[in-house]
């Protein structure tokens, strides 16, 4: 594991001093992307784990110390996407387009947006980041301090996390969209989507659901959670094959609702992507659609462990390039000359970060949940 | 001519029903029939139901509905009466696609939800005015009804398994005259 992620810093310090040429731009837009994309993945895990506790479901209960774990990573991820946004600020690169002082002078767009962005972006970027930070870590204390005890009289910990959890959801809702156009679509200042958030956000849900399924079925085949039922591992694989049909719902709606209004200052969105980047617009369609549906529909796949890990690879895949999608295109445009060393590097870096803290995190506390009220429910969840 | 027992085994609760369904089951009876209050997860297979085709009809119809859907935007908005809106390129069918994936989603799905729930019913024969085929009330309230029919050699062992594994009561509610096919 160490061995490994030194030489994916290895690779990532080669990535970053590469090709001068763009600007440094792709180096910078490759580190925000893999940033973005393991970050959406913890935070997602995080408001799954709220949602649970919201609807005080129990199917998930004999899961949850996987699903903390992945949310563990979230403070790593915010603080790898804060130092990109102050490095931005630095103007070190030209990410954010509307950071350049320069630019609301020449353009009259960007001067009208300068009230929502400038100084009152960064406050709520700091917002968002304490209110997540604050909500995870305190779900997982809670969760950990109930486990201490030798019965939890009252439930008292579960019920303070169901409260948490209730008020993470609102929290959530209305900082997962305006978190989503503050950072991804003011990359492309010129145009506005209010379906972005949400596209945004089922793309990371999706994310979170296959790492969380993937990191079961691996624990399960070496014997760590035998007791997690099959019919839990079946609906997780609901979940995937669920939410992959809520991104493309997001993603196509969007599309369509552009391509049918037809408006120049709208369609520039899709046509630049059109244009330079076809071929990876229809691979994402294919790979986070039609695939998951076809490999995915039948009862039998989703009980299969093989095939859950094999759709689940393939969907995370997917996924990062719909993030390299979002990314590149406002800040390397034409440049992008298709997948390359430097994407792999970066995403590997982060993967290991991801996989380092996530399995340190599950090393730390016991799999098995001991003070909640809803595990015998789970440990016997049958479907 | 064979004669078999018509048995109701009556529980108080799901989980000795199962187990007494397994034990029945492991010693080679057939469980003709439960009835419970409410859907018991995990009983199906227990009792030796076989799974579903329900699946496979929801999938016959969704693609029916897919199939419906297309021809109808086709000869609707490009073959009997090409409507120009918005200026979209309305000469073949593929020039309009996005416009049509609402509505052919929206009637998959309403073929395939439509269908299933009359094929469920019919299967069942929950039609209008149909009887229920309860054997006794009490199993809409709370009670658990294991239901088989069995020769009399089999019944005195179903018997025994029943009041082991908690049975209330096992009633004995006739016998059947099967005629043996020739």
């Amino acid at each position: 594991m160490a061995i490994g992620l030194i030489s994916i810093i290895a690779m990532f310090m080669m990535d970053t001093n590469a090709d001068p040429e763009y600007n440094h731009n792709r180096a910078w837009a490759n580190i925000f992307t893999s940033a973005f994309f393991f970050m959406g993945i913890a935070l997602a895990a995080a408001f799954f784990l709220g949602l649970q506790y919201a609807a005080e479901a129990g199917w998930a209960t004999s899961i949850k110390r996987v699903i903390e774990a992945v949310t563990m990573y979230l403070p790593w991820g915010l603080s790898a996407l804060f130092l990109f946004f102050i490095v931005s600020q630095l103007h070190m690169n030209h990410f954010y387009v509307w950071m350049d002082p320069a630019a609301a002078e020449h353009d009259p767009i960007i001067a009208g947006k300068m009230g929502y962005f400038g100084a009152f972006w960064w406050i709520r970027t700091v917002l968002y980041m304490i209110a997540w930070l604050w909500f995870t870590l305190k779900l997982r204390k809670n969760s950990l301090e109930a486990d201490k005890l030798d019965i939890d009289v009252n439930n008292s910990y579960h019920w303070k996390n169901v409260k948490l959890g209730a008020w993470f959801m609102v929290v959530f809702g209305v900082t997962s969209s305006t978190a989503a156009w503050d950072w991804l679509l003011s990359i492309d200042i010129h145009w506005f989507s209010t379906l972005y958030g949400w596209y945004a956000f089922s793309g990371m849900w999706i994310s979170a659901m296959v790492t969380i399924t993937m990191l079961i079925v691996w624990l399960k085949k070496l014997g760590y959670l035998d007791f997690v039922t099959e019919s839990t591992v079946h609906d997780m694989g609901k979940w995937m094959f669920a939410i992959s049909f809520l991104w493309t719902y997001l993603y196509f709606s969007q599309f369509m609702l552009i391509w049918y209004s037809d408006i120049p200052e709208e369609v520039i969105y899709f046509q630049t992507r059109w244009e330079s980047y076809k071929a990876l617009m229809w691979t994402v369609l294919m790979v986070n659609f039609a695939f998951p549906m076809v490999m995915l529909m039948s009862r039998d796949s989703k009980r299969n462990f093989f095939f859950l890990i094999f759709v689940g690879t393939i969907i995370l895949v997917g996924h990062f390039l719909d993030v390299v999608m979002m990314v590149m295109p406002g800040t390397v445009g034409h440049h992008w000359t298709g997948l390359s060393w430097m994407e792999f590097g970066t995403f590997f870096f982060f993967l290991g970060l991801f996989l380092y803290v996530v399995l340190n995190a599950l090393t730390k506390a016991p799999l098995k949940v001991k003070n909640h009220p809803f595990i015998e429910e789970s440990l016997h969840h049958s479907i | 001519m064979a004669t078999k027992q018509i048995i109701h085994g009556v529980f108080g609760d799901e989980v000795p029903m199962m187990e007494a369904c397994k034990k029945l089951r492991a010693s080679g009876i057939r469980v003709k029939d439960v009835f419970t209050p409410f859907p018991v997860h995990g009983l199906d297979p227990v009792i030796g139901v076989p799974r579903t085709r329900l699946a496979i009809c929801a999938f016959i119809y969704g693609i029916t509905g897919m199939s419906l859907a297309t021809l109808m935007m086709w000869y609707m908005q490009i073959h009997d009466w090409p409507a120009d809106i918005g200026g979209k390129p309305n000469w073949a069918y593929y020039f309009n696609i996005p416009a049509f994936i609402p509505i052919t989603f929206e009637s998959t799905v309403f073929c395939a939800a439509h269908g299933m729930a009359l094929t469920y019913l019919l299967r069942c024969w929950l039609v209008p005015g149909a009887k229920a085929k309860n054997p006794d009330p009490r199993t809409t309230d709370d009670k658990f009804l294991v239901y088989l029919e069995l020769n009399d050699e089999q019944a005195k062992k179903a018997d025994a398994i029943l009041k082991e594994n908690g049975a209330e009561e096992v009633n004995y509610k006739g016998t059947l005259h099967i005629e043996p096919a020739y």
